[in-house]
């Protein structure tokens, strides 16, 4: 090997690392965040980067910690939604039916890729 | 100059071989797209033996013949794209012989992975795939310089030998 091919693998590294670092910084700026609705209203729309605990009409209570959503206590009886695992990436949700009450993520972190290209 | 032919379907056959061997290979490194490219290294050996155009024929024929075979018409447009940007880079990096085999392999593995997001780009229309770039540049690098140095120790071996 020569000298230039280490410094080619030194520069594409670096480049690597330094993009990596930009994604990392890049991530935390980004303003996902959590939308409840309750019978189709907008109830309220919360950061997801803050741990915090939402309180839904007395009915359900969701917390929010380290950047994932949860639905931590339900009337209900069904309890699917306590159940349901937490949710960070763009576009999922956590839905209470006897409630009407629904969270989504939005503008957060796009979901897995698919199986279209291998 | 009359043997040209026939050593052009030697290697395309060998391409083909060496991407089947590769889908046996349950190599997963968590990055889609992310592979070993084993069949370029009858590309950079063809690109130092014979010519860039062969190269080039070469590629893109082993391309849409394993994406018939064991991928599907994504996979082809997306290795394509890669497969053509490596070799442009490859062929620009190999006469400056400021960079050995091994470099110019890593630049051709880089630039394949970089092609393939470029496609992805646009196939999908977003930019979201970027995030991947890192990891990608960095698997390229991995296997650029894995293929590489297979690539020096068979060049030494096949000195003697032209295809031309």
């Amino acid at each position: 090997m020569k000298k230039n091919d280490w410094l080619l693998a030194a520069g594409i590294l670096a480049a690597a690392a330094i993009l990596l670092c930009f994604q990392m910084l890049g991530k935390t700026g980004k303003a996902a965040f959590v939308s409840v609705t309750v019978d189709g209203v907008l109830y309220g729309t919360y950061s997801l980067c803050e741990d915090q605990v939402i309180k839904i009409d007395d009915t359900n209570r969701l917390e929010i910690h380290d950047g994932f959503a949860r639905m931590e206590w339900a009337d209900c009886p069904d309890q699917v939604c306590v159940n349901h695992r937490s949710i960070s990436r763009d576009g999922e949700s956590i839905i209470c039916l006897p409630n009407q009450v629904v969270v989504s993520i939005e503008n957060g972190e796009s979901s897995e890729v698919d199986d279209i290209a291998r | 100059m009359k043997n040209r032919t026939a050593y052009f379907g030697v290697f395309t056959a060998l391409a083909l071989i060496l991407s089947y061997v590769e889908t046996l290979i349950p190599v997963n490194l968590g990055i889609p797209g992310a592979k070993l490219g084993l069949a370029n290294l009858v590309v950079v050996i063809v690109l130092y033996k014979m010519n860039f155009k062969e190269a080039l024929l070469l590629s893109v024929t082993r391309v849409i013949l394993t994406g018939f075979i064991f991928g599907n018409l994504f996979g082809i447009l997306y290795s394509l794209a890669g497969a053509v940007l490596s070799l442009v880079v490859m062929n620009a990096l190999k006469p400056g012989t400021s960079l050995s085999v091994i470099g110019v392999s890593i630049a051709g593995g880089v630039s394949h992975n970089i092609g393939q997001l470029i496609a992805a780009m646009i196939a999908v229309e977003t930019y979201q795939v970027g995030y991947y770039l890192p990891a990608l540049l960095f698997a390229g690098l991995i296997t650029g310089a894995l293929i590489g140095i297979v690539c020096r120790d068979v060049l030494k071996r096949i000195k003697k030998l032209s295809f031309v």
